[in-house]
């Protein structure tokens, strides 16, 4: 199956694993087929990238991984714990080591409670330290991510830009001090002078708080600047999976080059980006036969309807589901 | 070249009235482009590009106060009569906004907002508005065209709705088309189809084009100049190829540095620009981005820097130490 398969797996104990992890919601003909099959693991303190279109499922990946959906199948290990069949107070309990960081800082905050109330929620709700205790804790994850405590604690977050309100949702995501962070596309809503701001700190919040991230995103190159591992996904399953560098830039399957080649770069000498692929993703409800991308890849033939590509390792550690792929790569 | 030119713009400023006083959302700003030419916009949120492109509309909110001229063929679209302004917007000037869901009627089919233009501003029957419409509707290439004039917007997807609201503005055959942001709501794979449809019928009708857009990469290979915005204003302006060698405002240069770069290794640190745009209700004194500018001096914070007077290539600039100058180095 396009994506599916479990060879991505790693052996050595990994912080996450997620093992053939199924999430469908709708019924009858509506089904929706959000994530179908997937497989993947992140080990402590990297950082895997989690690319693709809107609607591929990488934002219902990064919340059936917290059990925000409930998969409909599959596996997801956090330190060998099954999340899946955990519930209740055991749950809670690993949620407040897994914090996510959503893409709309401003949506994201209660706008009638004040910066230092929004960043000690997480430790009033785990019944963590006194009163005082909280605040010493949001006091110096306000001043790591960069704002002045003093000046933010009795503020509301409408007195705040977009950049700074993404510091505030990365400082109420740090104040547990969780192991693991999911990042769900934290500046796509930003504008690049303050994009810039935010990935820096992302990348010295990881090395200072000793943090594993995953970090979604659309954009290929704001992916590349902060991860180790990248994962390509399209339409619910995952396409390729390897070292980020070695996917960029050798990728092995066709819709990783598609999505590198649609990239327009700000430079007028090179070639203008051309749309390789047309027209745009089939529907969840109802998706294509054999591989998924089949309908719009310009390699497909009548084996990809057919027959779902297993993913296997095509070069040391970078792993691709696609029957025509070979180690010397696309052209991309 | 202002004889020839389409459209003239001359000290456009564009003020809002807020309650923390007047927001000045264009300042000062002057260009032109002739027929045929791309000219690209560039800027963050805020900085007045989307405001700009409404003025020279004549689409801004009642209250707005406007000075400047806008002339588009000779014509002072702030001097012609309403019922003249309407007969050329559509017409001969005509706008592709960001959201088509939005900018598209949800209660009326594709085929029928099509026609209603052709009949509004061409005359033609209902009978003939509609055969033109599902033409269009192939020009920029929606498959089963016939079938698709009969649908509602919320049945197609993104990329097809924007190729819908292109066939709305094509249809008069304007002279100047505005895209404001026209891809930043769709996928890339699907943003290089929608841009490569504008270049086609961009050349094909010989129709001037403004692109609008926070994405240097985008303007890179798409336009004929660019101007980049900063708090309202035009900071630079040149040639595509002439500013992409040689950036010589500070403001420009920066954001440049601060995209990531698709051949750079993971966890390369990215040259950030430190604070945030200036409140427009208060800017700061002197050049705008001089508080976060790495080589403002005195004088950028007392007095403003004008765009100087284009150079051999048609290079201008608004900076007083600007970038490769030894005076600039030194700081």
């Amino acid at each position: 199956m396009a994506g599916s398969g479990r060879a991505p797996l790693r052996q050595d104990p990994m912080l996450l694993s997620v093992e053939n992890l199924v999430v469908e919601y709708g019924s009858g003909p509506y089904r929706v087929h959000a994530v179908s099959d997937v497989s993947f693991d992140v080990r402590r303190g990297e950082t895997l990238g989690l690319v693709g279109e809107s609607g591929c499922g990488k934002s219902t990946l990064g919340r059936a991984i917290l059990q925000l959906y409930r998969p409909t199948a599959g596996r997801v290990l956090f330190e060998g714990a099954d999340l899946t069949q955990e519930s209740g107070e055991a749950l809670r309990r690993i949620r407040r080591r897994v914090q996510l960081i959503f893409q709309d800082p401003i949506a994201s905050l209660n706008p009638l409670r004040r910066v230092g109330e929004i960043v000690a929620e997480p430790l009033a709700i785990a019944g963590i330290g006194d009163g005082a205790e909280r605040e010493r804790r949001v006091r110096a994850v306000l001043n790591a991510v960069g704002l002045d405590a003093d000046m933010v604690m009795r503020r509301r977050p409408h007195e705040f830009s977009g950049g700074q309100c993404q510091r505030i949702s990365i400082a109420r995501a740090l104040v547990l001090e969780p192991d693991l962070i999911i990042c769900d596309e934290p500046v796509s809503a930003l504008d690049v002078s303050i994009r810039a701001q935010i990935l820096n700190l992302l990348e010295e919040m990881k090395t200072r708080y000793g943090l594993t991230l995953i970090f979604i995103a659309h954009d290929l190159a704001v992916v590349k600047a902060v991860s180790d591992r990248v994962a390509v996904m399209y339409l619910g399953k995952l396409c390729e999976i390897g070292p980020a560098e070695q996917v960029f830039e050798r990728p092995t399957h066709p819709y990783t080059s598609v999505l590198l080649a649609a990239i327009p770069l700000p430079d007028p000498d090179a070639p203008v980006p051309e749309a390789l692929a047309f027209g745009e993703p089939p529907s969840p409800i109802a998706p294509p036969s054999g591989c998924r991308f089949r309908t719009r890849c310009p390699k497909a033939e009548a084996r990809c309807a057919a027959e779902e590509p297993v993913m296997r390792e095509i070069r040391p550690g970078q792993f691709v589901a696609c029957h025509f792929a070979t180690a010397n790569g696309e052209t991309a | 070249m202002s004889g020839a030119a389409l459209l003239e713009v001359e000290d456009l400023t564009v003020e809002l009235p807020t309650e923390r006083g007047p927001l000045r959302a264009v300042a000062g700003v002057s260009l032109s482009l002739a027929a045929g030419r791309t000219l690209g916009i560039v800027g963050e949120s805020g900085s007045g590009k989307t405001m700009l492109s409404r003025a020279v509309l004549r689409l801004l909110p009642h209250a707005a106060r406007v000075t400047g001229r806008v002339r588009f063929e000779g014509r002072d679209l702030y001097a012609i009569s309403r019922e003249a302004l309407r007969r050329l917007r559509g017409r001969e000037l005509a706008v592709v906004f960001q959201d088509p869901m939005t900018s598209l009627n949800p209660v009326l089919t594709i085929g029928s907002q099509i026609a209603e233009a052709l009949r509004e501003h061409l005359g033609l029957a209902q009978a003939a508005a509609f055969a033109r419409a599902v033409e269009l509707l192939a020009e920029v290439g929606i498959p089963e065209p016939e079938r698709r004039a009969r649908q509602f917007p919320h049945q197609m997807s993104g990329g097809m709705r924007q190729r819908v609201a292109i066939a709305i503005a094509l249809s008069c055959e304007p002279k100047l088309l505005i895209a404001d942001e026209p891809t930043t709501a769709l996928d890339v794979t699907v943003q290089a189809q929608i841009l490569d449809l504008l270049a086609r019928e961009q050349s094909k009708r010989h129709m001037a084009l403004i692109l609008i857009t926070h994405d240097l990469g985008v303007v890179a290979g798409r336009t004929d100049e660019v101007a980049v915005m900063y708090a309202g204003g035009i900071v630079e302006r040149a040639p595509t190829r002439a500013l992409f060698k040689s950036m010589r405002c500070p403001y420009t240069q920066a954001l440049m540095a601060a995209i990531p770069k698709l051949h750079a290794p993971p966890h390369t640190p990215l040259a950030a620009i430190g604070g945030s745009p200036p409140d427009p209700t208060r800017p700061p004194s002197g050049c705008p981005f001089n508080p976060r500018c790495r080589y403002a001096q005195e004088r950028c914070r007392c007095e403003p820097a004008a765009l100087t007077p284009p150079d051999a290539s048609g290079h201008q600039y608004a900076c007083w130490f600007p970038v490769g100058d030894p005076a600039a180095a030194e700081g």
